[in-house]
């Protein structure tokens, strides 16, 4: 199996997980308290909301496109999700609608973006505003309180032994691996980000799968919403401002190849993981949250660089 | 060549494109008998590439019919084409670089169950089909970014023979290549022959040209000069046609 993809996508693992290992290392001699299984849940539970985001995200970027909207698609779900439990509507049906609400953002982008030719930056540009200024017109700029049991359990139950968080954190990227390395849809995301024009030649549903790819990134952004309403226990809607940022860098960093064609799913948890790692280790050192963004925007870079040094012969 | 006996294979009659206010075709209409290698000659512009791209279904006619095997066609996109054994082969090497040979071979028509791809039998199928052509590939699974461009063109090339394409375009196929590359791309379209596919045949080279073809439309400006077949004329007045855009004082009239 997996021979055609394996070869794309066997150069970024080796590396980005010996990296990881070497940082949990030196992070552990530095503090007793990074290796610890309640620290560890902690950072596993931050990365969920990310993780979800970057899984999308990876499929956009492996066509050969971006989508800047997914942290404010996040936010107008949450909000969704908090306007409708605030006016008394059952959680399943306010469930329901929020992860409605952010796939019909998704593909709504996704349609922009194929059959009216805007280019994914710029549809997706407009889509941030407009999903952030949605969250905000609905709730006039205030937090509801989600108290219900049943975001409780999303946000802090456990499922299997598990937080509930990670499981669908682990649940979202099984699925995307399959569909990536196993599905003719993954097939064509790599087509199309290798050479779209090509891909219509041979008779690719290009436009069809755009809408899809989209489509997919915004659901995920609903899920994450999920994930983030249990979390807070409340949506306020300047929740994941600058998320896609973080999910895109997460994309990076787990060696996936900005113009599209050339990357995996498995590595972008790695690389969200590396992210939060980087975070988590400088809070228990006591290290200003000023530098964090120091560091990341350091270790993407490096990332990056690193991938090209392998591309060069 | 016996064409009174035979039908065509494809007849495109009176097609025409425009593009915004330039005429790039006007009422040229072609055709394609089995086993025949036709050239289409003609300058940059000259309209050759906008008329196979419509055959192909890359482009669509703005007036103009097209006949498959005697029956009308309509021909809106690539699948289109393909659904009436049409291939292409593209000057620019028509293959995703970033996937390998199988993927690229079954680029579009992945052999697959429920929509999960069967990687190991496409790996089979592309030995199978490369093996029957003499093309020698080390390494199938690795991109064909890096391979070289006379392996990437006949993995274009065995894509069209394994879905058994009855006419195949090869819009400037040795372009790109260099002169071994080319030698391997000759002998395949000669062995493509014999097998009695239609082949039409763009290509600026007057030495390919006279070498592989049967028969030749020069094309200029959009409109069909002359038609005749490839050895009714020396390479110097074919050159000549290509150039003036007019017949040879000798020659007859097109054909419509």
């Amino acid at each position: 199996m997996g021979e055609t993809i394996a070869r794309l996508k066997s150069y970024p693992l080796t590396w980005i997980v010996g990296v990881t290992i070497l940082m949990a290392i030196v992070i552990s001699m530095l503090s007793p308290h990074f290796l610890t299984v309640g620290n560890l849940t902690n950072l596993l539970k931050q990365v969920a909301i990310v993780a979800v985001l970057a899984g999308g995200q990876t499929l956009v970027i492996l066509s050969g496109g971006i989508d800047l909207s997914s942290g404010s698609i996040l936010a107008l779900s949450a909000v969704t999700i908090g306007f409708l439990i605030e006016n008394g509507y059952p959680p399943l049906l306010a469930t329901f609608a929020g992860i409605v609400v952010g796939t019909l953002c998704g593909l709504i982008n996704g349609i922009i973006i194929a059959k009216g030719r805007i280019p994914p930056f710029i549809a997706t540009l407009g889509m941030m505003g407009i999903a952030r200024g949605l969250a905000l017109v609905i709730t006039k700029g205030v937090s509801y309180m989600v108290l219900v049991p049943f975001f409780d359990i999303i946000g802090n139950g456990k499922l299997l032994g598990l937080p509930v968080p990670i499981v669908i954190v682990i649940v979202v990227y099984a699925a995307l691996h399959i569909v990536l390395r196993r599905t003719v849809f993954g097939r064509h995301i790599y087509a199309i980000g290798g050479n779209e024009h090509v891909s219509r030649l041979e008779g690719i549903r290009v436009d069809h799968h755009k809408i899809l790819i989209y489509t997919i990134s915004g659901f995920l952004a609903a899920i994450a919403a999920l994930i983030m309403v249990g979390r807070l226990a409340s949506t306020p809607p300047h929740v994941a401002r600058g998320a896609e940022l973080e999910a895109i860098a997460a994309v990076i960093i787990g060696g996936t190849s900005f113009a599209g064609g050339i990357g995996a799913v498995e590595t972008t948890l790695i690389g969200a993981l590396i992210m939060a790692m980087i975070t988590n280790a400088l809070n228990i050192l006591g290290v200003s949250s000023f530098w964090q963004q120091v560091f990341i925007g350091i270790v993407i870079i490096v990332a990056v660089w690193l991938d090209n040094l392998k591309g060069r012969r | 060549m016996s064409k009174s006996k035979k039908k065509p294979l494809v007849r495109m009659q009176g097609i025409s494109k425009h593009f915004g206010g330039i005429s790039a075709l006007e009422d040229v209409s072609v055709d394609l008998y089995p086993g025949e290698v036709v050239g289409i000659l003609g300058h940059n512009g000259a309209g050759k590439s906008t008329l196979v791209k419509i055959l192909a279904g890359a482009l669509t006619p703005d007036s103009g019919e097209i006949f498959v095997d005697g029956e009308p066609a309509t021909i809106r996109d690539p699948n289109d084409a393909r659904a009436l054994g049409i291939e292409t082969i593209y000057q620019e090497l028509a293959l995703c670089g970033n996937l390998d040979a199988p993927a690229n071979l079954f680029m579009g028509r992945e052999m697959n169950r429920y929509g999960f791809v069967d990687d190991a039998y496409m790996l089979r199928e592309t030995r199978r089909i490369l093996d029957s052509l003499h093309i020698k590939i080390e390494s199938l699974t690795t991109r064909v970014d890096n391979l070289s461009g006379g392996q990437r063109q006949s993995i274009a090339i065995g894509r069209a023979v394994y879905f058994q394409a009855k006419i195949l375009i090869m819009d400037e196929p040795t372009a790109a290549l260099g002169m071994e590359e080319t030698q391997l791309v000759v002998e395949l379209i000669e062995e493509l022959k014999t097998k009695g596919l239609g082949i039409f045949f763009i290509s600026h080279d007057i030495h390919d040209v006279y070498r592989f073809t049967d028969r030749i439309y020069v094309l200029k400006g959009g409109k069909l000069v002359h038609t005749c077949p490839t050895n009714a004329h020396t390479q110097d007045e074919i050159v000549q046609m290509i150039i003036s855009g007019r017949p040879p004082a000798t020659a007859e009239q097109p054909r419509g």
